[in-house]
């Protein structure tokens, strides 16, 4: 187990880079504590998968440096690193059981056949898979694969980190939520560093304690799952995690009030900086409805089941309230009211306000 | 609900009656011909299964058959695992890709008796180029018109530069099929090369491999022509294969008879032994 490392890393597919739009990753620099639980959170093809096959060796990077606890890995292959990786697809070796599947990364370091049982014993208890240990892996179901893959990481009690890539992808809805508790619960148990790669948020948000949003090869935001949603550090964030995703709305700065559509509007605090484009970035959660406020109409009520969904025109600008109850009538007249303490600017996407204290 | 009923039989009647025509009719006049003797004018004399008998017991026929099967036994044991190496070398992706599959066809878009005639003039040991260099340059006494074993080593190699290409391409396209993080899974779990050959790629090619084995005993254990234009089976009868001798026996000395019994029998062996082949091969799937 390892504190994971990654200093000024830059990632480029082609032989000579010449400008930041020819990199795969810019400017990467994160820490991950030893035994946390990440995930890597981002939309296809922005890089997630790049930054994980470069921690786990299968992939070198272009510049900068992966430490393992300050020592540094960056040239080392896979097998010495000692990391563990779940693909996308359940990679399991069809000729063999599943017993054999599971002892197949000891047998090849050489482990006493005494100690590759018992740990096969263990793991295989683990995942509940015991009664399949001597049936022929082809022959299993895409989640007891995807299971055994996992199994074939989590085997080697000497894994610096187990590396998931959106290993929930090809397994039924109704078996995602078992595997993934099963998940929380082998990181409790082996506590090894994880980082999990995946596109979906409910993913992210229940495996990880701390989420790093990407986009276009750069890391926009590191947090727990409440600050990732509390207090978005780029519109990215904002839009991509919540359903619906945050309203980013084009507004003007003035102070600590932001003029949206002729309308003023109360900020979380004063902003800063100046120039560029400034949008005004309220949660649909924190819009509410009332007597006064701003006049909006109402084009759509969807219900989804929890809560409803109320989409309203404000002038030209199109935006989304979540509400519970009191719900309006499409077409209807309403006055909306944004929480203060929950809307910012963002000046080119960035955030730009500061919180009062 | 039961919903079935025998209208489906209907549309086989067409297949059925056209393959009846071209296959099933002249076989049968095979058959035919396998229990009669015949001097000409249409007159039959029933045999019974007398010309089985001759040629199983004649020594010609079981000479020729254990040529037949030493051949295809060569052929087989230097073609498939040559096949299994050249595709494991050929590049996955790029630029070399196209080309290496290009040269690869080559070969067999050869037809047969162009082949034959081509290594006929490439190992004549006077004006073949490879015929002059081994005995003019190299000083090895090689000359596959008087003898039997240089006769043998060039049947066997035409035969593997003629269809090894098979046997790469229906690999290759096994190993092509396997996905990267197959590979990936096999680096992290410390796999040695021998390892990911032995639980990632064989297993992966094993269906193309059954294929282009039974193809190639098939082909190898039918085949004519190539020989047949190279040596016409000699010197002697040192390559006189089966098919080569079938043919001296129906329309050189046009002893129909004992031909269709050699035919018939010369079927059954080729059936069975790929049945054979196709059950070993295929025996762990049914687990």
């Amino acid at each position: 187990m390892a504190q994971i490392k990654l200093s000024n890393l830059r990632h480029s597919y082609m032989p000579a880079p010449k400008g930041p739009e020819d990199y795969a990753l810019k400017e990467i620099d994160v820490t991950w504590r030893d035994g946390g639980a990440y995930a890597l959170l981002g939309p296809s093809g922005c890089g997630k998968s790049t930054l994980l096959n470069i921690i786990s060796g299968l992939l070198t990077p272009s510049e900068g440096q992966i430490l393992f606890d300050d020592r540094d890995v960056t040239a080392l292959p896979p097998d010495q690193r000692n990391i563990a990786q779940v693909f996308q697809f359940p990679v399991i070796y069809d000729t063999m059981t599943v017993g054999e599947n599971l002892a197949f990364p000891l047998k090849n370091r050489g482990v006493d056949p005494a100690t590759i049982k018992r740990r096969v014993d263990e793991i295989a208890e683990m995942l509940d898979v015991t009664d399949m240990l001597s049936t022929r892996a082809s022959g299993l179901s895409p989640d007891n694969k995807q299971k055994i893959s996992m199994g074939r990481g989590l085997v080697r009690d000497d894994v610096n980190a187990v590396m998931f890539d959106e290993p929930l992808t090809v397994i039924d809805p109704h078996l995602k939520w078992k595997l993934r508790s099963k998940l929380k619960e082998l990181h409790q148990r082996v506590k090894a560093t994880m980082i999990y790669v995946t596109h979906d948020q409910t993913e992210a948000l229940t495996f990880a304690d701390e989420v790093v949003v990407m986009q276009e090869g750069e890391v926009v935001q590191i947090g727990t799952p409440v600050e990732l949603f509390d207090r978005p550090q780029h519109t990215f964030v904002g839009h991509f995690i919540g359903s619906p995703g945050m309203n980013v709305l084009p507004c003007e700065a003035k102070g600590d009030r932001a003029v949206f559509e002729g309308h003023e509007v109360m900020l979380e605090g004063p902003t800063h900086g100046d120039g560029g484009r400034t949008d005004l970035g309220i949660r649909p959660e924190y819009v509410g409805f009332g007597d006064t406020g701003i006049p909006a109409h109402v084009t759509k009520v969807s219900d989804i089941g929890r809560h409803y969904v109320v989409s309203a025109m404000v002038g030209n600008t199109a935006l989304k309230a979540v509400t519970e109850h009191s719900v309006p009538e499409p077409g209807s007249q309403v006055y909306l009211q944004f929480k203060p303490e929950q809307s910012r600017v963002y000046r080119d996407g960035w955030i730009a306000t500061e919180e009062r204290s | 609900m039961r919903t079935e009923n025998q209208k489906a039989w209907f549309f086989v009647l067409p297949v059925l009656a056209l393959v009846a025509f071209n296959a099933l009719v002249p076989m049968m006049t095979v058959v035919n011909y396998s229990v009669q003797e015949t001097f000409g004018n249409n007159q039959f004399f029933w045999e019974g299964l007398g010309w089985f008998e001759q040629i199983l017991r004649s020594d010609r026929f079981q000479a020729a058959l254990g040529r037949q099967f030493l051949f295809t036994f060569l052929i087989l044991l230097i073609e498939v695992p040559l096949g299994i190496i050249v595709a494991l070398s050929m590049p996955r992706k790029g630029f070399w890709v196209p080309v290496c599959l290009v040269l690869m066809a080559l070969p067999m878009l050869i037809p047969w008796n162009v082949v034959g005639s081509m290594w006929n003039i490439f190992t004549l040991p006077k004006i073949g180029l490879l015929g002059y260099f081994l005995n003019d340059v190299l000083g090895i006494n090689y000359d596959m018109t008087q003898q039997p074993l240089s006769a043998w080593i060039t049947v066997v190699v035409m035969d593997v530069w003629h269809w090894t290409s098979l046997v790469v391409l229906l690999c290759y396209a096994g190993l092509v099929s396997i996905p990267d993080a197959y590979y990936q899974a096999a680096k992290i779990d410390g796999a040695s090369p021998w390892s990911v050959f032995r639980y990632i790629q064989l297993p992966k090619m094993k269906t193309v491999l059954t294929i282009a084995v039974l193809l190639r005993f098939m082909d190898s254990f039918n085949i004519y022509t190539e020989p047949f234009v190279l040596t016409g089976g000699g010197p002697g009868n040192s390559t006189t294969l089966l098919s080569i001798d079938l043919v001296k026996i129906a329309l050189g000395q046009f002893d129909l008879g004992p031909a269709a019994a050699m035919s018939l029998i010369y079927f059954a062996i080729t059936l069975l032994v790929s049945w054979v082949f196709y059950t070993l091969m295929t025996k762990d799937d049914a687990q």
